[in-house]
């Protein structure tokens, strides 16, 4: 099995589907000749042609509602925005358009587009390099939210997202593209949109139990924190959420029924965070098997910063110490 | 415009643009005249009209009088609380029946606020149409979007978007996919005056130009974008010369002339469909009624407007053509108008008669398979069978 890093397992993903399915086009800025920014295209306009992988103008506006044009009418568009900071002219086409073609056709058409994006910080991108946006998406009705942190896995569900009936929100944890690397399977490989993964396995519940919630640039740093306090006498269940919308509950609460705690980390701010929604229905089901509040670790209600990156984010560090406190007391 | 001619710049090194030529006078005389062949009284140039037989001009004047008397009883409907809005389409007619006769039934039509009566005239059922008005079980989108936004996939109808110009890189989307494919569609987009100011316009013939897409824009300015007049919406000398920036051969039609809308927009199908790429057409028209059933007109402009273009109404002045030269006589055009109505008086009451959508269907289509969470939320109804 080849070893990749995820800017390859994109790469080597867009390959595969091209070849397997002729309505599958790349669309975006720089993607083409030059094969984009982070060099995710490299290659394809050379292998399938300027029909196939095209170099647009500068217009997410112009991106996505071209592109849901081309799957009114049967292509399967992956269009990527250079960053997600980017995204925001193209916001009412994704809302109001991309995500409520089906529903308001009563199912007569659909828009089955996926939305590249590289997303978060960690890169010294300054505000408009380094956002996490994957709340607005999931709120948005009609949209599936994807959001993977290993070579592997970014390539299945890549390819799941390309073969469903639906739009994707595809968010790339840009922080990893190179360093988290990986064996990816050859050829056709598919995971499945919905479900989570169990990076690290806690025995049983005890009082230093405990279930992490992470996904994206955040499952690195939330394995550092699992990694420095087994040694310290956790037993720590570590989820990859992968899919955000529709995630998967089944395992979330399993493993809080196990451990009996949660802390849920993310890099986005705090307020309406993903980490609400993943609380708020924890509790719903778990409640009566919570040894304490579950806690969120994430970014501050602030712009993201550029000098003070590193303070901003989640670290290591900081998770412990909510993981110290959700087992004392 | 010939691809060329643009493109000797790029790249070049040098400092100064080169004086290429990127319209013409003829171009700029397009953009900024008026094509029109039936003027105001019903007169015809014979040396310019399109070459329709007199079953398609019939065709022609009974799909504008549908949509007229379409208003003429759904207004009414909304002002005794049977649909919750309704925007007429009222002295628009001709631009949006020319359209939907110029192209043929694989192409795609997409449609602004006003054009729904094209579906109907290229063979949605009355029916249909009025169950998506109405908001019925019949509704395709079973009563999911606000009166006026009807789309269609066995006609290749696609809804409005109330965003405004949202709907103008779909078409293009349409029409780039197509070429790519390599097949013969053409997609023809409508949107109003107001649009031409939003990004989504400004995109949608960039990218229309740059990838020579087969995709007719049809600009319905009607003056007044809500209560904002044209002259407020914009410096250009006209909304047809923004399209000449971008390459895209531009035109300014009489917008209540159905002959030149037709002629127009059928020579703009046909260069796209030959691979000569988009074209952009203002038709200058008026809106006769209200922006919608929740608007009043009468804060913002005066009744003298009002009354010069009653005169151009593109129905009149067409039903005059039609009785001088012997294709339908006054007497057969009352006699459509009373057939038209009654049909139109039936369908209403049989949908009607049909009423709402299940309630459990709020959940289906959201998705191609609903998520846990909305068969969660879908068994949390009261109700739920």
């Amino acid at each position: 099995m080849p070893e990749m890093n995820i800017i390859q397992a994109i790469n080597d993903c867009l390959r595969v589907e091209m070849q397997r399915d002729s309505r599958v086009v790349v669309l975006g800025e720089d993607v083409g000749n030059f094969g984009g920014v982070f060099r995710a295209t490299v290659g394809l306009q050379q292998e399938f042609g300027p029909d196939r992988c095209m170099d647009t103008p500068l217009a997410e506006n112009g991106i996505v509602g071209a592109a849901i044009g081309m799957a009114l009418y049967g292509l399967r568009p992956v269009a990527e925005i250079q960053f997600a900071d980017y995204v925001y002219p193209a916001f009412d086409q994704i809302v109001n358009e991309l995500a409520k073609m089906r529903y308001r056709s009563g199912g007569e058409y659909s828009a089955p587009v996926v939305i590249r994006m590289p997303a978060g910080g960690g890169v010294r991108g300054g505000h408009y390099h380094s956002q996490s946006p994957e709340a607005v998406f999931i709120h948005t009705p009609g949209l599936q939210v994807v959001y993977p942190s290993t070579p592997a896995d970014t390539k299945g569900l890549l390819a799941s997202a390309i073969r469903g009936e639906d739009p994707v929100i595809f968010l790339e944890p840009k922080r990893l593209y190179r360093t988290a690397k990986g064996e990816v399977p050859a050829g056709d490989y598919t995971v499945p949109i919905g479900q989570a993964r169990v990076v690290r396995r806690a025995a049983a519940r005890s009082e230093r139990s405990l279930t992490i919630l992470a996904w994206g640039g955040m499952v690195p740093t939330a394995l550092e924190a699992a990694d420095k306090a087994a040694g310290m006498g956790y037993d720590i269940e570590l989820i990859d959420l992968r899919t955000l919308l529709p995630f998967d509950i089944e395992t979330i609460v399993q493993s809080v029924h196990k451990t009996g705690r949660a802390v849920i980390v993310h890099e986005a701010p705090r307020t309406c965070g993903f980490g609400a929604e993943l609380a708020a229905s924890i509790q719903e089901r778990a409640l009566l098997h919570l040894e304490a509040p579950i806690l969120r670790v994430t970014g501050f209600d602030t712009p993201f910063p550029y000098t003070l990156e590193s303070e901003y984010l989640p670290d290591r560090d900081r998770i412990l110490d909510a993981l110290e406190k959700v087992t004392t007391g | 415009m010939a691809d060329g001619k643009a493109s000797s710049k790029v790249g070049s090194g040098q400092l100064t643009c080169d004086s290429v030529e990127i319209w013409s006078d003829e171009d700029y005389a397009r953009a900024t005249g008026l094509v029109q062949i039936l003027d105001e009284n019903g007169h015809a140039d014979p040396a310019r009209l399109p070459h329709l037989p007199s079953e398609k001009l019939i065709r022609l004047y009974q799909g504008m009088l549908g949509s007229r008397l379409l208003d003429e009883q759904l207004m009414p409907l909304q002002r005794q609380g049977r649909i919750g809005h309704y925007f007429e389409a009222r002295g628009q007619e001709a631009g949006f029946i020319a359209g939907a006769e110029a192209i043929e039934k694989t192409d795609y039509f997409v449609q602004g606020l006003r054009e729904g009566a094209a579906a109907v005239y290229r063979g949605l059922p009355l029916g249909k149409y009025l169950a998506q008005i109405l908001g019925t079980a019949h509704d395709a989108s079973r009563g999911r979007q606000m009166p006026c936004h009807v789309g269609a996939a066995a006609i290749h109808h696609i809804s409005t978007s109330s965003c405004v110009a949202s709907q103008i890189p779909h078409a293009v989307g349409i029409a780039w996919a197509a070429k790519i494919r390599k097949e013969p569609t053409v997609a023809l987009g409508f949107f109003g005056d107001g649009a031409t100011s939003e990004d989504d316009f400004h995109a949608g013939l960039n990218f229309a130009a740059v990838y020579q897409a087969p995709v007719v824009f049809v600009c319905q300015n009607n003056q007044w974008a809500i209560s904002t007049p044209v002259a407020a919406q914009t410096r250009s000398e006209t909304l047809a010369v923004k399209g000449l920036a971008y390459a895209v051969p531009s035109l300014r039609v009489d917008g209540n002339d159905v002959l030149a809308m037709y002629a127009t927009i059928k020579a703009a199908v046909d260069a796209a469909r030959a691979g000569h790429g988009p074209t952009f057409i203002e038709a200058v028209t008026y809106r006769l009624g209200a922006h919608s059933s929740a608007d009043d007109p009468a804060r913002y402009r005066d009744g003298h407007e009002d009354a010069i273009w009653q005169k151009r109404d593109p129905l009149l002045r067409f039903g005059r053509w039609l009785a001088e030269r012997n294709i339908l006589d006054s007497t057969a055009q009352a006699a459509a108008r009373a057939r038209i109505t009654d049909a139109i008086r039936a369908a209403i009451a049989a949908e009607e008669a049909v009423g709402p959508p299940p309630t459990a269907s709020l959940f289906e289509d959201v998705f191609a398979r609903p998520t846990w969470l909305l068969e969660e939320q879908k068994a949390g109804l009261r109700n739920s069978g």
